[in-house]
């Protein structure tokens, strides 16, 4: 390898070598295969101008696609949230048979395809499936209703809460529970007061993810959700279905907006896990 | 002596209470994550071996197993090139962006991935920024193989870096120095230094990154044009049978991938249980 | 209201942490648990708190079946040697916990309860420091945090662990010195459980030695100092604890 570059100031010269190499290689990936063709997204919708950019927003179609999303996308993370803290709780704290497998389970979403999952999730809430048929015996109907779209997110959703909280249960010393017992408090008062609060940064960081996952959805979702304009429809659907009228910038403006929602959750994360890290 | 109740230690939930959230927990994963997971097996084989192996010789489904297997072929190597010279660059050297560059990194995981899908259709498609240089040139990159390739490839590129930039980070920088000082070339640092640290590292986010590649739906769907026996990749596949009311064969071609996840997952804990130090300083998903 | 340890024994698995422990002390007594790691002598203090329950044997103190009452109605007060402050709640916050968990027939009103946490944070020398966060102080200002937060509910009695083990020499050497005073002052029954003998014989009033789950020797400080009265013992206070 060549000898150093003659000393850039605007970084720390290193003794190791490389490093124009593996950033530009990096810079150059990113640039060519994200950067470039994410701006197409946010140039693109322009062509049709502030008005029409507008325009396509308002449709009662698109308002009620976004709204699904995100409204269904919520009530999956508060689902996940709930339980999540739950199975995280159990398989830290808990010994029981079998714990090593259901540990590793979790992580399914992860790896299994969405399509599969889709699949196998509208199979199991029809109206004759596993799942599905006794819920229809108490009027309950999953499959091509909003709620079919809660179910698949809550899925796709499941391991994010958890996993972000297996670390920081495992790392909490139980001293400070067990001060608080010496301290005259009930085991009830300890988790309300001392463990819960503990807990809640990174509580949220989980759900924030699991959120800003479930609203880009698609795969686990369109099988269940039936896709009912107006009814069932999700966001990324109506993007697709707009590229294939060819009303492409109808598509860019619908991806404009998803792409700013995922900014802001990411800006979302950062502080979270920022405020996280102040609590140590 | 004292009885029961009051022999549990204050940081110990009551033995009732363990059963009943142990019990709550399982039902919750039960009915979530095992239920869908055992429907695809069982759709699969309702109609017996014959019907899944039926399915999975047919013409279509081998076309769509063969341009899966070739786009994570090409797709996970890149971003694992990508991933070490990424985690190459930010763990061994200091720069101003490089919280920029890591934040930059995580971006697809933020993003929808039918919106990682028209990126591409709004660069290369017909009405894209080289919509007609493509066309006058008779290049095909959207509903075709190199379309679908970079889709993929948006989609999957952070599961590597994100796995070796803490991981590098953590490992510092001594021992590659210690290299250099000693006369070794970059190359050879790497390969006799850095590598055999970040081996297990490497595997795993390989994994994940061949795991999501295969399995990738929504970004493909947008590219890809659905043109059945030339750009419809396993799970594209599996949608057309599916809507086509094919419930077997959709599924059988989905137990493949529901077989790739189980293995993907037993090996992802393997690693980690095995490896568990060497795999990451902090795990993110 | 002295203290009675009788024939207590735990055991881990197969690891006998203590074995037949026995000892005795008088009210307000400064006692020192010394040994090595592993000599159980963490073990009998949590025991003494109820976060750990002996396989045998019998605790009285205050006229009490000890290990009849459950930890949180005991009002020992026990000190952790890393704090085990709770980092979301402000130092104020910390000190009047024991207070705001009370049921309410026993609460004091809130500015009672303001006004002890200002005695208790002037008593250990932090005034004013209530707003801030764990995280913003030194080991050794946390150090006196959670010994004020532990006498706040006026224990019966004190229980330290090790309390000065993660600071550095000079702070502990302040700390010792300091609480010392604190217990000439209180009067409170006290018990310390260190591994440095120097530590323990500048501040207790009766040093009991363990080795391996038993107690090799106890007695008054002066009196295990200058009379070892087993190899262990003779040994154990030779070695210059580091």
């Amino acid at each position: 390898m060549a000898a150093l570059a003659p000393a850039r100031r605007w970084r720390n010269p290193s003794a190791l070598p490389g490093f124009g190499l593996s950033l530009g290689f990096t810079l150059f990936y990113l640039s060519a295969l994200v950067l470039v063709p994410l701006a197409a997204l946010v140039i693109r919708p322009w062509e049709i101008g502030w008005s029409g950019f507008r325009e396509v927003l308002a449709d009662a179609r698109v308002v009620h696609a976004l709204l699904l999303s995100f409204g269904a996308s919520f009530i999956a993370a508060a689902i996940n949230t709930a339980f999540g803290l739950l199975v995280a709780w159990v398989l830290v704290r808990y010994r029981f048979p079998g714990k090593n497998v259901v540990d590793a389970i979790v992580d399914l979403p992860f790896a299994l395809p969405t399509a599969v999952a889709g699949i196998a999730l509208s199979t199991l809430y029809a109206r004759n499936g596993w799942i599905g048929a006794p819920l229809s015996e108490h009027g309950i109907t999953v499959a091509y209703t909003p709620l079919g779209v809660v179910v698949a997110l809550t899925f796709i959703g499941l391991p994010f809460v958890v996993r972000t909280l297996q670390p920081v249960l495992v790392e909490m010393s139980r001293e400070a529970e067990e001060a608080a017992a010496t301290l005259g408090a009930t085991r009830f008062q300890t988790l309300r007061r001392v463990v819960f609060p503990a807990l809640l940064p990174s509580l949220l960081t989980g759900a924030a993810l699991a959120f800003a996952r479930a609203v880009g959805e698609y795969g686990s979702v369109i099988f269940i959700a039936g896709n009912l304009p107006g009814i069932s429809e999700i966001a990324p659907l109506l993007i697709i279905i707009k590229l294939n009228e060819n009303d492409v910038a109808g598509a860019s403006a619908i991806g404009v907006v998803m792409l700013a929602i995922s900014f802001v959750m990411l800006l979302t994360l950062n502080l979270l896990q920022a405020w996280s890290a102040a609590r140590k | 002596m004292t009885h029961r109740a009051e022999t549990l230690r204050p940081t110990e939930d009551h033995p009732l209470l363990r059963v009943a959230l142990i019990a709550v927990a399982l039902a919750f994963l039960g009915a979530f994550l095992v239920l869908p997971l055992v429907t695809v097996f069982h759709e699969a084989f309702s109609d017996g071996l014959a019907a899944v192996w039926a399915a999975l010789r047919e013409a279509d489904a081998q076309s769509a197993i063969g341009l899966t297997l070739i786009t994570a072929a090409i797709a996970v190597p890149l971003n694992a090139a990508f991933g070490v010279a990424a985690s190459w660059a930010v763990a061994k050297f200091d720069f101003p962006g490089k919280g920029l560059l890591v934040t930059l990194i995580d971006l697809p995981f933020s993003v929808s991935p039918v919106v990682s899908g028209l990126i591409y259709v709004l660069v290369f498609g017909l009405q894209g920024w080289f919509g007609d240089w493509l066309r006058q040139h008779d290049v095909k990159i959207i509903f075709a193989l190199p379309g679908i390739v970079l889709a993929t490839i948006f989609v999957t590129f952070p599961f590597v870096a994100r796995e070796l930039i803490p991981l590098m980070t953590d490992q510092g920088r001594e021992e590659e120095e210690a290299a250099v000082s000693l006369g070794a070339s970059g190359w050879s640092t790497f390969r006799r230094v850095t590598l055999p640290n970040i081996k297990w590292g490497l595997l795993y986010g390989v994994l994940l990154c061949n795991a999501r590649a295969m399995g990738e739906f929504g970004a493909v769907s947008v590219v890809s044009g659905h043109i059945r026996g030339l750009t419809d990749t396993m799970p594209l596949h599996i949608e057309a049978l599916y809507n086509d009311y094919q419930y077997v064969a959709a599924f059988a071609v989905a137990s493949v991938l529901a077989c790739l996840a189980l293995v993907t997952l037993t090996l992802k804990s393997v690693l980690e249980w095995r490896y568990g130090d060497e795999i990451a300083a902090v795990h993110h998903h | 209201m002295s203290l009675t340890i009788d024939s207590v024994s735990k055991r881990f698995g197969s690891f006998e942490a203590l074995e037949g422990v026995s000892l005795r002390a008088p009210q307000g007594a400064f006692v020192a648990l010394l040994g090595p790691s592993g000599s159980g002598k963490t073990t009998l203090l949590r025991i003494l708190g109820g976060l750990e329950f002996p396989d045998a044997g019998s605790i009285h103190f205050a006229d009490l079946n000890w290990l009849g009452v459950p930890a949180r109605a005991r009002r020992a007060g026990f000190v952790f040697q890393h704090y085990a402050l709770f980092k979301h709640m402000t130092v104020a916050q910390n000190v009047a916990f024991g207070l705001t968990v009370k049921p309410r027939r026993e609460r004091p009103p809130r500015g009672e309860i303001a006004r002890r946490v200002e005695e208790l944070l002037a008593l250990v020398q932090l005034e004013g420091l209530g707003k801030r966060y764990p995280s913003q102080l030194s080991g050794g200002q946390r150090q006196r945090v959670a010994l004020a937060r532990a006498l706040a509910i006026e224990p019966r009695m004190l229980l330290l662990d090790e309390p000065f083990g993660a600071l550095d020499a000079k702070v502990r050497k302040e700390l010792r010195v300091w609480l010392r005073s604190l217990h000439e002052k209180l009067g409170l029954t006290t018990i310390f459980v260190t591994h440095d003998q120097d530590e323990a014989f500048a501040m207790a009033d009766l040093v009991a030695v363990m080795n391996a789950g038993k107690i090799e020797q106890y007695g008054p400080a002066h009196d295990v100092r200058s009379t070892p009265r087993t190899p262990f013992v003779l040994d154990f206070l030779e070695t210059r604890a580091n």
